[in-house]
């Protein structure tokens, strides 16, 4: 019970955080039909930005300043990057992205070096917030929640209830009209990618002390994000809200559970031993499997439900 | 999407023209030239790092056409292709073990061959999954694939030798008329011979119906329907026939390194390829080849002189996507048409006006570059860069405006030598269509 409170809420705040990047990237999708490969170098520059910030003037500045940065950056990808090469079509624009999430990961190597930076939890974040029975349960990670769920709701509102939202979602759907109707629809796309490219930034300030800052940071989410995306079905946010947590959840719980395929044979009186065929396979732990997990899942839904869990049927 | 693919491209060969026993002679006549080239090279180029260059160049070919089989002739853009050379790497290593403990019996010369079985099995195990979406789901997919069989190369340590991976020895057996395959020229040339004969095989390919249909399905998959074909079977079958060839590459580097790590199926090498192909060109049948050879030199050449060779990569690749899409290749390939009417010399001027200020642009750039990286990682032994021989403090100003200076004056320069460029295209163009109509 307690690891089971323990897990659910560690795999909710992790769910959570995937959520904050996959929804930037789900509408940068769904509108400009851009798959963005850098979006998880966004959240590695959201990490960076915040951890030079803080280092100067402190923790909170940083968490405002750094996705504000990162605004001005997805700006000027969008002007000056995407929309040079999008006369040449999505896979264009799609090696574009791929191209700069290696010039950022390289750029971040230069400026701030090749191993991990200590970036850290504030001190007035550090420490448990409360225990279920004896396990503490971190303040810093309710911070994460928090701060997740209320951008999520910002962005909610935004999207239904303001007038600029409205207009997004009428981009989304129908461009030329709303062009027609006097919108710059140019200008709304920049907005929507360097939007997105903060949400990404905004992951990186809380999930880069959570977890760690390195280099290499944008390399191990990005393809998780991806996953998320295409399970939740391309250019749904609902569906990426649901497989974000499920994909969080999976991978909290699967680490720590340390029973393999073999162990539930051997509760039917089936015992697995070095004679039996494919006996690495059966003998492989749940927690060994857990970094393919998200991988299998995805392989699974496209066998069983090529668009997704709540994607659009395609073609 | 469909139009814009149009654009990026074009078809690999032109198609439907009579077949001439010239236009045979003529084939015969580059297949021939190409086969002297990779036999002379290793003369003209001795030294043990040459050989070693040459020989991942052949690799590198093999693999950036196999990958174009999938971008080039069928749309197909994937990320995850090491996994291919990489698995059939690993079966070609295997095998090779084999044989050397003498429980199996195979030529080294054809372990190739088993590599490319071995990367041919995965493509028809993945490639079932993965080819049933295209465009960019397809991408989505394949690099979780391909993340995906990196990440589980910890969990099966037997086929994938875990952190260490596998090494394998490719001196086993008797020596065939004095071939052993220990120094490092004997190698060079088995992988030039498999490097022909797959080039020779997968240009064929191409003319054959599978390939123009292939064509068919990347430019307009609907009509391709309506004709009759299935497009999900078309992109089944090139994918397992582009992963039997990504596969020979793998076993050939399995020859040539003797070693095979959880690397060899990484993000990197699938990235890599990416970028080999595109920076190269993947209109054209001979792109690839053209973008192998710049990336081995890249990756190779230039990673044994600066640490930010990635970075270079990075940025020549994306100022390619923004600029040149078509690659290298499409560059030669404008070219064309005026060498065949003679007008070639008009344009040199203004061609080598644009690689001089080029060049300026690319010193600036080195400069600033390495200057920061002396700054920011490598400071330990001082701040001094050598560069060119002149050694530059990286703490002083001075290196710093020479950088600036440089910068201004290449930009500058590239904006005349850009006006120029064009002045002197249009008034070729004119002058040819002029004559004409």
């Amino acid at each position: 019970m307690e690891f089971f409170v323990i897990s659910l809420l560690n795999g909710i705040s992790y769910g959570l955080l995937l959520f904050l990047l996959s929804s930037g990237l789900t509408l940068i999708f769904s509108m400009m039909g851009v798959l963005n490969f850098a979006h998880a170098s966004f959240y590695m520059l959201g990490a960076y930005f915040a951890y030079a910030i803080a280092a100067r003037i402190g923790f909170w500045p940083a968490l405002v300043l750094a996705p504000l940065l990162l605004v001005a950056v997805g700006a000027l990808v969008e002007r000056f990057g995407l929309r040079t090469v999008h006369k040449y079509g999505h896979v264009a624009e799609l090696l574009f992205t791929f191209g700069l999430a290696y010039l950022i990961e390289e750029a971040v190597k230069l400026a701030w070096g090749l191993s991990t930076v200590p970036y850290h939890i504030p001190p007035e974040l550090d420490g448990p917030l409360f225990h279920v029975f004896a396990s503490p349960f971190p303040k810093y990670r309710a911070f994460m929640m928090l701060v997740s769920v209320s951008m999520l709701a910002a962005i909610y509102l935004v999207l239904t209830r303001t007038r600029i939202g409205l207009v997004i979602q009428a981009a989304l759907t129908h461009p030329q009209m709303v062009e027609a109707l006097g919108h710059n629809v140019q200008r709304v796309f920049m907005l929507v990618f360097a939007g997105g490219a903060a949400l990404a930034g905004l992951a990186g300030v809380i999930g880069g002390n959570a977890f760690v800052t390195a280099p290499s940071m944008a390399a191990s989410v990005g393809t998780i994000v991806f996953v998320v995306v295409v399970l939740g079905g391309m250019g749904s946010l609902g569906g990426a809200f649901i497989a974000s947590l499920l994909i969080g959840l999976l991978q909290t719980f699967a680490v720590a559970i340390d029973a393999s395929p073999a162990d539930l044979l051997g509760a039917f009186g089936l015992h697995v031993t070095s004679a039996t065929p494919l006996s690495s396979v059966w003998n492989l732990t749940l927690s060994q499997m857990a970094p393919v997990l998200p991988y299998l899942l995805m392989v699974a839904m496209l066998i069983v439900r090529p668009r997704g869990l709540m994607g659009t049927r395609e073609g | 999407m469909k139009t814009a693919m149009h654009r990026l491209y074009e078809p690999a060969a032109a198609p439907g023209r009579p077949r001439l026993p010239g236009r045979r002679f003529a084939h015969c006549a580059v297949w021939g030239l190409v086969a002297l080239a990779m036999l002379l090279l290793p003369l003209c180029f001795p030294g043990g790092f040459a050989i070693a260059l040459l020989s991942q160049m052949g690799i590198m070919i093999v693999f950036a056409l196999s990958y174009n089989m999938l971008l080039g002739q069928c749309g197909m853009l994937s990320f995850g292709h090491a996994v291919y050379s990489g698995l059939g790497a690993f079966v070609a290593a295997h095998v090779l073990n084999r044989i050397g403990a003498g429980e199996l019996w195979l030529p080294v010369s054809l372990l190739p061959l088993a590599g490319g079985l071995g990367g041919a099995l995965f493509g028809v195990l993945f490639g079932y999954v993965t080819t049933r979406k295209s465009g960019t789901t397809f991408a989505m997919i394949t690099l979780g694939i391909g993340e995906m069989v990196y990440s589980s190369s910890l969990m099966f340590p037997g086929f994938f030798g875990g952190e260490g991976g596998i090494s394998t020895d490719r001196v086993v057996g008797n020596a065939v008329l004095g071939v052993t395959y220990g120094p490092g020229r004997q190698v060079y040339y088995l992988i030039a011979a498999w490097c022909l004969l797959s080039m020779i095989a997968m240009y064929a390919w191409t003319q054959t119906p599978l390939g123009r249909i292939a064509n068919a399905v990347r430019d307009n998959p609907e009509r391709t329907e309506f004709i009759g074909y299935d497009t999900q079977r078309v992109r089944y079958l090139v994918m397992i026939l582009s992963a039997f060839f990504a596969g020979i590459s793998g076993g050939l580097s399995a020859i040539n390194f003797e070693i095979v790590t959880a690397e060899n199926v990484g993000a990197v090498h699938s990235g890599g390829v990416l970028l080999a192909t595109f920076i190269g060109g993947s209109g054209f049948f001979f792109g690839p080849v053209i973008g192998a050879v710049l990336y081995v030199l890249f990756a190779v050449a230039l990673s044994s002189l600066t640490h930010a060779w990635l970075l270079y990569l990075g940025l020549f690749f994306v100022l390619m996507v923004m600029f040149v899409p078509g690659g290298v290749a499409s560059l030669v390939m404008k070219q064309a048409p005026l060498a065949a009417e003679r007008k070639l010399g008009r344009m040199l001027p203004s061609y080598a006006a644009a690689l001089g200020a080029g060049l300026v642009l690319l010193a600036a750039l080195i400069l600033t570059v390495e200057l920061t990286y002396k700054l920011q990682i490598d400071n330990d032994s001082g701040t001094i860069v050598a560069l060119a021989g002149l050694g530059l403090d990286a703490a002083s100003f001075k290196s710093w405006a020479g950088a600036a200076a440089l910068w201004l004056a290449g930009a500058l320069g590239w904006r005349a030598a850009l006006g120029r460029v064009h002045r002197a295209w249009d008034e070729v163009q004119a002058e040819m269509t002029g004559g004409r109509t």
